[in-house]
């Protein structure tokens, strides 16, 4: 709540107008006002116009391309892409077996759920002094900088019959439980959705951790002498402080499972029933060469998500958080 | 916008003076010298094997140089760089290139006629009686498998319908320890080895052919029912390995080396990685698939990939002096234990088990005009993936009980798709 600088504001500001004017003392009368302000004026769109330039690039010029493509009947490799209107987007809605994945992505929205929970355990825990804090900061934290493809080989050895995982329920005695991890139809989404929490979960530990440092210590004490003890804290400081990172968490954690593809990908390829929508349209756009339908898909799938992100926010409105 | 329009202009220009020049080699013009790009999947011996090809072709040639770019997923990425110019000056044909599209993308090397009588599988990646591509090496359709292994479970001649064959494999689990028949399910490509089949069984050369007029392929006694019903069946009866969802190819070479697997259906290619693991050769061999037409075995043998020149090279003379050299003087096919590309070139050594077997080596025949790439066409249409692991893990999951689906209603789908995508597809 410091107040932003207004060096950068006022000269920005015509000369002669009501906005008092600090930062340039007006007896330099040599310097004409209007050209300084307006290469001031510039200089943040300066700035931004290196990003904004790789914004457009990478980003935007794509997805664009995707939107062609989508009315398209191109198939990756001719010169020539015909206009087929919005041929690919009936074929979409005409054949229910494309969505039938969705039903995957539900392990991974309720894995969300668990993968959200277990994250503010640990950071409502980690907020108070803890010994060794630091240490399992790190420790939760690490798995989100391993890449996924290594992940998703570790994972592999991990879940192998006799692997790593069955290894360690027999140290404890619990073999009976061990099955083919993935390569039972009925375990193998768990698998993966519980290798996705693994994989994520150091990402929302460390933006809830964030934004519960972020509280002012004052109203612990505070609540203290009022004889709040530590759930009380959680659930009257805690949790509405960190309100909106929550809905923000849960709008990445939606959509994300909405959008899987890295772990089911690269440890079976979408095989075993673990295929999702985006497997699908990788294999339509790369093994059946219909580029112009799988951009049509990505572009459903954008609407889908938008869509749900939309629903999210009506039904749970971004309320202003005031801690003090 | 005006700068593509030059420089298609260009390209159609470079077709037609190509065309032009007839069947004479010297078409592409230039001398011999410069520098080109060879793109090669081959990633293990890009550094080794392939720096003693680049020595001994710039002896051969002075005042070239050649540079290589080893690519690990081929298939993928060069068609997606072939949207540009810029993929090599010698390249592989990646496989989902079809036929027709050869005149775009690709330097005519020869007329047919000519390249017939000097390459095997010329015919291959022909299109309106030019050839585009020489095959690097040849292969044969069939099993790598342990014949101690086999041994031990007391078979010693080859099986020869698809019912001895799976009561084989049932005698190795009965007798040994080892798993009857790897799938290699996790990498998903080893399967797509089974389509390799097609002419093989039927011994017939227009199998391929005929696809583009036949509603269903995977109707009982047809080839595409015998194949993927020995894949289907032994899996149901448990001959292979118990999660196929871990399967590991790097390490599967091992297995069978060691005798832990016994059999593996892979294209004859595949011999000479194995034997190179093994500790002693002479145990990995090579076995027909079990179905014989009048008393006798056939296998297809076909081409690798091959060798093309792109379009777009500066050095043209320089990259087909290395498409020949390569097909002629390098001897790849031969040190890669494969069947040379020269028309004249002997049965490599890694395939006496099928000289030893009588099994007869086919060529398949080419589209007829106007159907080029017609087959790819249908197959991609309707989602079907001959050559995509797709719906042969769906065969072996509902083989193994994890998918709710018999192989008839498999068999009943893929006729569907493959009906309804010939019927829209020309």
């Amino acid at each position: 709540m410091t107040p932003t600088p207004t060096t950068n504001r006022a000269p920005a500001a015509p000369a002669g107008t009501a906005t008092p004017d600090r930062a340039q003392p007006s007896h330099t009368g040599w310097r004409r006002p209007r050209r300084v302000s307006l290469g001031n004026a510039a200089t943040p769109y300066l700035f931004l116009l290196v990003p904004l330039a790789l914004l457009a690039v990478f980003t935007y010029v794509p997805v664009a391309n995707m939107f062609w493509y989508s009315v398209t009947s191109w198939n990756g490799l001719s010169p020539t892409k015909e206009y087929v209107g919005a041929d690919n987007y009936v074929e979409i809605f005409t054949r229910p077996e494309l969505f039938r994945v969705f039903w995957v992505s539900l392990y991974y929205v309720g894995a969300s759920f668990f993968q959200l929970a277990a994250a503010l355990y640990f950071a409502t825990i980690l907020s108070f002094n803890v010994r060794f804090r630091n240490l399992f900061k790190g420790i939760l934290f690490f798995p989100y900088l391993i890449n996924g493809v290594a992940i998703g080989m570790i994972f592999l050895y991990f879940f192998t019959p006799g692997g790593t995982l069955d290894t360690a329920l027999g140290l404890i005695g619990a073999d009976g439980i061990s099955r083919q991890w993935l390569g039972d139809p009925d375990t193998v989404n768990f698998s993966l959705a519980g290798t996705s929490v693994w994989r994520y979960m150091g990402l929302n530990f460390v933006l809830f951790l964030g934004a519960i440092q972020s509280i002012p210590h004052h109203l612990y004490e505070a609540a203290q002498i009022d004889g709040a003890n530590r759930w009380h804290q959680f659930r009257y400081i805690i949790l509405p402080g960190i309100r909106p990172i929550i809905g923000l968490s849960f709008i990445l954690a939606i959509s994300g499972s909405l959008a899987v593809f890295e772990i089911p990908y690269i440890m079976l390829q979408g095989a075993n029933g673990s295929e999702t929508f985006v497997i699908q349209t990788v294999n339509m756009a790369f093994k059946f060469h219909k580029i112009g339908l799988a951009s049509a898909m990505a572009v459903v799938l954008l609407v889908i998500i938008l869509l749900i992100t939309w629903l999210q926010r009506r039904i749970v409105p971004d309320e202003k958080v005031n801690l003090s | 916008m005006r700068k593509l329009g030059a420089s298609s202009l260009l390209a159609a220009a470079l077709v037609l003076s190509a065309c032009g020049g007839g069947d004479d080699d010297n078409a592409q013009g230039g001398t011999i010298s410069g520098e080109i790009t060879v793109l090669t999947q081959r990633t293990d011996i890009v550094d080794t094997v392939f720096q003693e090809y680049k020595k001994k072709f710039e002896a051969k040639y002075p005042g070239t140089n050649v540079k290589f770019e080893g690519i690990t997923d081929y298939e993928g990425e060069v068609r997606i760089r072939m949207n540009t110019k810029d993929y090599g000056d010698v390249l592989l044909i990646p496989n989902s290139v079809t036929a027709d599209q050869f005149p775009t993308f690709f330097e005519p090397l020869g007329s047919l006629a000519e390249m017939k009588s000097k390459y095997r599988f010329a015919t291959e990646k022909a299109f309106q009686d030019k050839v585009y591509g020489i095959a690097i090496t040849g292969n044969a359709q069939g099993f790598v498998y342990n014949k101690a292994i086999w041994q031990q479970a007391g078979i010693t001649a080859p099986p020869t319908t698809p019912q001895d064959f799976v009561a084989a494999l049932q005698a190795i689990k009965d007798k040994t320890e080892a798993i009857p028949l790897y799938t290699n399910y996790k990498d998903g490509w080893p399967l797509t080895q089974w389509e390799g089949n097609r002419g093989g069984v039927s011994a017939d050369p227009d199998a391929v052919n005929k696809l583009t007029t036949d509603d269903a392929p995977w109707a009982e006694g047809k080839e595409h029912f015998i194949i993927d019903s020995l894949l289907f069946d032994a899996v149901k009866a448990g001959l292979t390995e118990d999660d196929p969802t871990t399967t590991n190819w790097e390490n599967s070479k091992n297995l069978i080396a060691t005798g832990k697997v016994a059999t593996m259906m892979l294209g004859s290619w595949a011999i000479i990685q194995m034997q190179q693991v093994a500790k002693n050769k002479a145990d990995i061999g090579y076995l027909p698939f079990p179905y014989q037409t009048n008393g006798k075995f056939h296998s297809t043998m076909g081409g690798d990939y091959n060798n093309a020149v792109n379009i777009n090279s500066d050095n043209k003379a320089t990259a087909r002096a290395w498409v020949d050299w390569f097909a002629n003087e390098s001897n790849y096919a031969v040190d890669q234990g494969g069947i040379a590309p020269l028309i004249d070139a002997k049965v490599p050594e890694t395939l006496a088990d099928f000289t030893a077997a009588g099994v007869e080596l086919l060529e398949l025949n080419p589209a007829p005009a106007g159907q080029e790439g017609l087959v790819s066409r249908i197959d991609t249409a309707g989602e079907v993936g001959l050559f995509e692991p797709t719906y042969r893990q769906r065969l072996v999951d509902a083989g193994r009980g994890a998918k709710k689906e018999t192989k008839e209603q498999i068999f009943a789908d893929l006729n569907k798709r493959w009906a309804e995508a010939r019927a829209k597809t020309s």
